[in-house]
């Protein structure tokens, strides 16, 4: 024997590699025995192969690859010995997985060693088959693993039991066969038979519905009787378990049950004693009883309902949720999930308890607790669980803030009961967490401001104490730094008090200094940008700080953004030169609709929401762009766009109206006729009587950005320079407009109006007609229609024809 | 059903993987590198269970070794966390006090009792006691091949000489 081809012993390998100081030396290692190995297999060494498949899986486990030694696994599994069997069936479990095809060249040997004499050999071959056989295996050898199932020794019948599973699993065909020798297993005595064989049933009536069907007609009683044996049965040192005698074969049993009892009242019916005596008769003291009583709950919750049960199941979860240790409560949370589904007003008296588990230092624990408590609130717990809620907003890590920030806000929108309360709520959540507040979240709460006209001035003087405070709140200072502009005079003169409400004084200056330490403080654009409108804004109320006003806005003008930089100018030149119609541009918003608004967010067209999302306010830069500059420029824009009325005069409207992508233009339903788009300009630029009102509500102005308030807002000021309360239909004509026809906007300054009428409505569309006669033309009459779409989704290739009788 | 066993060490070393659920080579070292970032970070009084794409993988740390379970969602959480103990237990009385050093020498002895207590991921025997039976059985039967061999070849080495 050459003493160097045997290589060295598995514990000076390991010991070797063990030694090793870095990494390099441990691949240097690994490699001279990889090299031994590989020679010894190509030279067909028997006497070593033994150990040189054990170092292969150790150097396998340290990650290194191990292809070579593939076929070494077969060949000693077709060896005659025990001991290369045994490794070799180890080697072939750990190199390979179900998906190689080298797999398949083992089914023969396999299948001789199922009918081996001796049963350990039979034993490892059911083992591997159970662990990696692929579909192809399990089909072939299913009847010989179908025949251990009664072999006589018990060792086998439990290990063939297990095989069984994985066949069945995989090739869910076969399961018809294995249903009555698993049916005749229930009645083992041998645990570990048993146990096998109940899994084995289990999983039967997972894969197959037949199997199920019989098993639950044969093996209900049996099954009852077994668990009953079981629970009663006495002390027994093998199967011992801090107390209780096999917990495992219990919690494999109350499996079984649930399967079978799931969908059927009588089998439910048969078990709900037995279920009762293990709820209250276990022992909760150690893990093994717990998890008993967890098998059980769960049981209990998935069969036929039956009152008491169920009441006692949530019962042991209440007392699992103030167990101390942290495994029992997670599972109880989770328990809990599925039980405030089936009967919410038992989980309801566990309030308080769940509070507690949103607080708790555990990560998971307190998600959990955080979705439970959210699926109890109701309105008449809503004021005291959110109030808990945002008490601990203040104190919690930061990964958790942008949850819990969102089912506060999520839960505060779903019920809160009038809207101070809401209001209230939503200035605390974004003192204490405005980072994490969603976009649409502090839209949605502009929207409710502007809708709560006298709640302005209490909103006003909340947000100024607030910003006070918590300044450093990106999305808190925004919306400050909006209201205050909308709202300044109310903050400066206290109106609109409510009673029981402080009263602050607050100069002019004070407002500005909010705004101006907001535009220096804040980095983000949007931010910034809303600061610039809100001292715009200001700047018209506050008479006595505009000179202050436009030197900060001056100090913009040179700034690198352009953003800024073009707002800055556009302001400056309307401070300065524009006085006329600065204060008729700054005028109130309207309130914005609710309704539209929420619908518009829940179902409405994802494009337009998203692409402003970003950069919500960019659109007045468009506005901006024509209201600073001489009307007459806007004018001849107009009629450059007369002219060229392909994509240029679209582009052109959808910037001014401060939509980024003609799906928002679409909303109110129009077709995308460039002529029409003209139209409306003219109609815009016309400052002298705009039309009569149609009766249309301003529902279709809206898409759920910013962007457009703003925007609307500049535009309704230049149509309707006197005549503010015409602000609604102004904006009709703006938007409406692109469904006007070739209507004639100027002739309407002039010519006589008839009462309008709705010609055709739907629950997605509305057409109005307005008329009109022109004065000098007397014989003709002018129809504007005007097409609203009520629906939030886009039309696309939108077509009007109109037939008319010949006369 | 459990899909995987690991036993990971203090240093993120694997000392054991057996895999119930096909994964290829490649996935393993990833599931390996995942898991063990997570699991090895925890904090010791946090619960037992980390949810983990999808599926639940439940752990207890002896000594300086995590023994990691990944199980269904459904699964009970609280039964691993015992097999996981009884696994523990019977590798105790085996090796008489097993330490880390043990399932480095004789990894090969280690996975034959896994193979004992759990095949398809399931739960195959409930008693320590015929687990140890089995086991020194089969030790048994190959002490006995080795004697032979180690006989023949002397006998041989006799007769060559």
């Amino acid at each position: 024997m050459n003493p160097f081809s045997s290589g060295t012993r598995l514990r000076d390998m390991i010991r070797a590699i063990r030694a090793c100081k870095t990494a390099a030396e441990e691949r240097a290692v690994v490699r001279k025995e990889c090299a031994a190995i590989r020679a010894a297999i190509s030279e067909n060494d028997q006497d070593y192969s033994h150990r040189n498949l054990a170092k292969l899986m150790f150097i396998h486990m340290l990650g290194y690859p191990t292809h070579f030694g593939q076929m070494e696994c077969l060949k000693l599994i077709a060896s005659p010995g025990f001991p290369e069997k045994r490794i070799g069936y180890l080697g072939l479990m750990l190199l390979l997985d179900e998906r190689q095809e080298v797999l398949m060249l083992v089914t023969n040997s396999i299948k001789q060693d199922l009918n081996h004499t001796n049963q350990y050999i039979a034993g490892l071959a059911l083992c591997a088959l159970g662990n990696i056989c692929s579909a192809e295996m399990a089909r072939d050898l299913a009847p010989e693993v179908e025949r251990l199932l009664q072999f006589r020794d018990p060792n086998i019948r439990k290990k063939a039991a297990l095989c069984s599973i994985r066949i069945i699993k995989k090739v869910p065909d076969l399961a018809e066969n294995f249903v009555n020798p698993a049916a005749a297993l229930l009645k083992e005595k041998h645990h570990g038979v048993l146990l096998t064989g109940v899994q084995l049933c289990t999983d039967l009536c997972k894969v197959s519905k037949e199997a199920l069907e019989h098993l639950r007609k044969k093996c209900t009683d049996g099954l009852v009787r077994v668990l009953k044996d079981v629970v009663n049965s006495s002390y027994s040192p093998e199967y011992d378990v801090s107390g209780i005698a096999d917990p495992f074969l219990h919690i494999r049993l109350l499996k079984l049950s649930c399967v079978l009892g799931q969908g059927d009242a009588d089998s439910s019916d048969t078990m709900n004693d037995i279920l009762a005596q293990v709820a209250t008769k276990t022992e909760s003291k150690k893990n093994a009883g717990n998890a008993i009583l967890y098998e059980c709950v769960a049981t209990i919750m998935s069969i036929e309902d039956n009152g008491g049960l169920r009441v006692l199941a949530v019962n042991i979860l209440g007392k699992f949720l103030s167990s101390r240790d942290n495994n029992i409560r997670y599972v109880a949370l989770n328990m809990l999930m599925k039980a405030i589904a089936l009967d919410s007003q038992a989980v309801q008296r566990h309030r308080t308890t769940l509070l507690e588990c949103v607080k708790d230092s555990d990560a998971s624990i307190r998600k959990r607790a955080l979705d439970l408590v959210y699926l109890l609130v109701n309105e008449s717990n809503v004021k005291s669980l959110t109030k808990e809620l945002i008490d601990y907003l203040e104190v919690c890590d930061s990964e958790f803030k942008g949850d819990l920030t969102a089912k506060i806000c999520s839960v505060v929108e779903k019920f809160s009961p009038e809207k101070i309360w809401y209001i209230d709520q939503m200035l605390k959540i974004l003192s204490a967490a405005g980072n994490h507040v969603k976009e649409e979240v502090w839209h949605a709460l502009i929207v409710v401001i502007t809708n709560a006209s006298n709640l302005h001035g209490y909103t006003v003087r909340s947000l100024y104490r607030a910003v006070q405070t918590a300044g450093e709140q990106e999305t808190l200072v925004r919306v400050a730094v909006w209201c205050i502009g909308e709202y300044g005079e109310m903050l400066v003169n206290n109106a609109g008090m409510l009673a029981g409400e402080n009263p602050i004084t607050v100069t002019e200056s004070e407002a500005v200094d909010v705004v101006e330490t907001a535009i220096r403080c804040h980095s983000d654009l949007p931010t910034r940008s809303m600061c610039l409108i809100a001292l715009l804004k200001l700047s018209s109320h506050f008479s006595s700080c505009s000179q202050r006003i436009n030197n900060i806005i001056l100090h913009y003008k040179r700034s690198l953004v352009l953003e800024l930089q073009q707002r800055a100018i556009e302001f400056n030149s309307i401070i300065e030169k524009h006085h006329n119609i600065r204060s008729a541009l700054v005028e109130r918003m309207p309130a914005l609709d609710e309704a539209t608004y929420s619908s518009r967010r829940a179902g409405s067209v994802p494009a337009a929401v998203s692409t402003s999302e970003g950069a919500p306010l960019n659109p007045p830069n468009g506005v901006s762009k024509h209201t600073s500059s001489a009307l007459v420029d806007l004018l001849d824009l107009t009629s450059d766009d007369i002219t060229a009325p392909s994509s240029s005069g679209g582009d052109f409207l959808q910037d001014l109206l401060g939509v980024d992508q003609s799906p928002a233009l679409s909303h109110p339903g129009t077709n995308q006729t460039q002529k029409s788009s003209n139209d409306v300009l003219l109609d815009l630029l016309s400052i002298g009587t705009p039309p009569a009102q149609s009766g249309s509500s301003t529902n279709n102005m809206l898409s759920p950005n910013q962007d457009n308030k703003n925007s609307l807002d500049m535009l309704d000021t230049l149509t309707s320079a006197q005549a503010s309360s015409l602000v609604g239909s102004s904006m009709i004509d703006l938007l409406d407009g692109f469904g006007a026809s070739s209507s004639v906007p100027v002739a309407e300054k002039n010519g006589l109006t008839l009462p309008s009428i709705v010609a055709f409505e739907s629950s997605s569309l509305r057409v109005t007609f307005k008329f009109l006669k022109q004065p000098e033309n007397p014989e003709t009459a002018l129809i504007e229609a005007q097409f609203f779409n009520k629906s939030p989704n886009i039309y696309s290739d939108f077509t009007f024809q109109a037939a008319v009788p010949k006369v | 059903m459990i899909h995987f066993v690991l036993l990971i060490s203090q240093q993120g070393k694997v000392r054991l993987a057996k895999w119930y659920s096909p994964y290829s080579q490649k996935e393993r070292s990833k599931v390996i590198r995942e898991l063990s970032g997570m699991i090895l970070n925890r904090g010791p009084k946090l619960c037992k269970f980390v949810e983990w794409r999808g599926y639940k993988v439940v752990y207890r740390r002896y000594a300086g070794l995590y023994f990691c379970m990944c199980i269904n969602h459904e699964d009970n959480e609280l039964e691993i966390l015992d097999i996981i103990h009884h696994f523990v237990v019977i590798l105790d009385r085996y090796f008489g006090n097993v330490c880390e050093l043990d399932l480095i020498f004789n990894f090969h002895k280690a996975y034959y009792i896994l193979d004992e207590i759990l095949i398809a991921g399931e739960l195959q025997e409930s008693n320590k006691k015929t687990v140890e039976r089995l086991i020194d059985a089969q030790d048994l039967l190959v002490e006995t091949a080795k004697e032979e061999a180690n006989s023949i070849s002397k006998l041989i080495a006799q007769a060559t000489n």
